[in-house]
């Protein structure tokens, strides 16, 4: 059945430059990696450049006149570059180098919510947002006194954009911060739109990129968004490292975050004064290392092309979804035609964490649980489901093991 | 070592329009956040908008000071209005050595003060970013 599919690259050749993938995950029993949207795996360009950084020119950046510093800071400000172009960004100043996504938030939240959010004013969010998009609205609302309003989801796992007009008509909305893919549902969230009827409506808009930023070409001047932020682990880069982009003019009228050094212009003890762009928000020793790797994983996507990427996890999520569509008891949530590569599901009368279970002992890695969207859960009206996620490297013949451990589940508990 | 030629260590060693200018008709300070280098730079316009004297105060490494030493000779006539256009690549070339990226810091503050104080940070940061493409 999976004989007739079409790669849009050699994909045993992009197999070879993930070393994790060519291991048994328990004795004679290869690993199937379906666990992509909490975190990718790492091709060996990446890992290797972390590691000749380390071997070769570590030092720290922006304060050495010696070669080594010099060197560690071209490269750090090389990937800056790399990223800019990734996301088509028009300076590398609105590159901002942060921990992940979920510090991006916060980011953003601490400063740019801290400076203009009071009571009266609403920001809305929706119902099926990771937790890192909800709690620290919530946090921030309880100290400003604004009012948070969550989007609704339809039936079909898309949002609600007639209560979104209505909101931006009749309210004082003064952020909108919504994911572009989700890590759930698949769904693919029209952000370019929703963008612009926020800033018709004189509202900024926060896009969550996590889940889409690693799988589809995005372009932040198209979007128009005024804020995007995405974690280098689910995009073949290392943990600990992510980016917030913001639009020049708002980054540089925001109050820093952390202090320390790096962040600085001048320091006396009456007072300081902020470095500029991206400095301004970059407090302290930076991860060097995970940015060089960051750097490495974008040349790496950006050489098979996001376009192929994008194609090639379409080809394997349609196919998945259709050899779920015939397993008995399966119920896979989220109907939306534009959709990302999860299939989040739940197997009648197995718990979630029975089944990832189940088919991690045939050597297939799902995730279970709430998956950090527990209000999208309480919505659905599920305790927790299993999530198949996929990335550039995955296979139909993975799918075919994945729906095979699936029927055997099934017998386990003699359905 | 050549990152030290002899125009370089002239011009560190017997800085050309040290001291400030009282009264001025420009007068602005930056700093360079990097290593702590200062530069404060007067100027006197004539009503024809040229410059006509120079006077610079600063602390800093031997590339900082000789560049502010070889800007302010190089600015002594010149209208103000061509001045702000100055390109960083002047600079460079006056240095006339491959400069590491941390040290392109030190060498166009003199430049970068100039521009910060009579056109403004953002058109700095066009000119500087410019460079590094
Ligand atoms: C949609 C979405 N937003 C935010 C996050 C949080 O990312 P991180 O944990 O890297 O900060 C994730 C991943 O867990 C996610 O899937």
């Amino acid at each position: 059945m999976s004989s007739t599919f079409d790669f849009p690259y050699e994909i045993d050749t992009i197999r070879a430059d993930f070393p994790i993938l060519h291991q048994d995950h328990h004795a004679g029993v290869p690993l199937v990696f379906l666990d992509n949207a909490a975190s990718s795996q790492k091709p060996t360009a990446v890992i290797e450049a972390m590691n000749t950084y380390y071997r070769t020119i570590h030092a720290n950046v922006h304060r050495g006149i010696h070669k080594l510093s010099e060197a560690a800071t071209a490269a750090y400000e090389d990937a800056r570059k790399k990223v800019q172009k990734f996301i088509h960004a028009k300076s590398r100043r609105e590159i901002i180098f942060t921990r992940g996504t979920t510090e991006g938030i916060n980011l953003v939240a601490q400063t740019w919510g801290r400076a203009n959010l009071q009571p009266g004013d609403v920001v809305i969010s929706t119902v099926m947002e990771h937790h890192s998009n909800i709690v620290p609205w919530q946090i921030l609302a309880a100290e400003k006194g604004f009012t948070l309003k969550y989007l609704p989801v339809l039936p079909d796992g898309t949002l609600d954009l007639e209560q979104y007009t209505r909101w931006l008509r009749d309210e004082n909305v003064k952020l909108v911060t919504v994911m572009h893919a989700s890590n759930v549902l698949g769904t693919v969230n029209p952000v370019a739109k929703m963008a612009q009827m926020a800033h018709d409506a004189g509202a900024l808009i926060l896009v969550d990129g996590a889940q889409s930023v690693p799988h589809l070409p995005v372009d932040v001047q198209s979007l128009d968004c005024d804020f995007l932020v995405f974690s280098g682990h689910k995009m073949a880069a290392p943990t600990g490292i992510g980016v917030l982009y913001g639009k020049r003019d708002l980054l540089e009228a925001m109050p820093p975050w952390l202090g320390g050094g790096d962040m600085i212009s001048r320091v006396t003890l009456e007072g300081s004064t902020w470095n500029e762009l991206p400095y301004k928000f970059e407090a302290g020793t930076p991860a060097i290392a995970e940015v060089i790797g960051l750097g490495a994983a974008v040349d790496y996507l950006s050489a098979l092309s996001m376009e192929k990427i994008h194609a090639h996890e379409q080809a394997i999520t349609r196919y998945a979804l259709e050899r779920l569509a015939e397993v008995p008891n399966v119920t896979v949530y989220g109907q939306s035609s534009e959709r990302g590569a999860v299939a989040a599901f739940t197997v009648k009368n197995i718990h979630a964490h029975d089944v990832a279970q189940l088919l991690d002992a045939e050597g297939v890695a799902v995730r279970a649980g709430h998956h950090c969207a527990m209000p999208l859960h309480d919505f659905l009206a599920i305790p927790a489901t299993a999530r198949a996620s996929f990335y550039l490297y995955n296979t139909p013949q993975e799918v075919d093991i994945f729906i095979a451990a699936l029927y055997k589940a099934q017998k386990t508990f003699a359905l | 070592m050549d990152m030290y030629r002899e125009i370089i260590l002239d011009h560190a060693q017997n800085m050309r329009n040290k001291g400030l200018l009282h009264p001025n008709d420009f007068d602005h300070e930056e700093h360079n956040p990097l290593c702590g280098d200062k530069l404060h730079l007067t100027l006197q316009i004539d009503e024809h908008g040229i410059i006509r004297a120079v006077g610079w105060d600063g602390q800093g490494c031997a590339i900082s000071q000789a560049s502010a030493s070889m800007l302010g000779e190089k600015l002594i006539g010149m209208p103000l209005a061509d001045a702000k256009q100055l390109d960083k690549q002047l600079i460079l070339d006056m240095i006339g050595i491959p400069l590491t990226i941390n040290r392109v810091k030190c060498a166009l503050l003199s430049l970068k003060t100039l521009v910060v104080g009579s056109v403004g940070l953002e058109t700095w940061e066009l000119i500087e970013d410019n460079e590094d493409e």
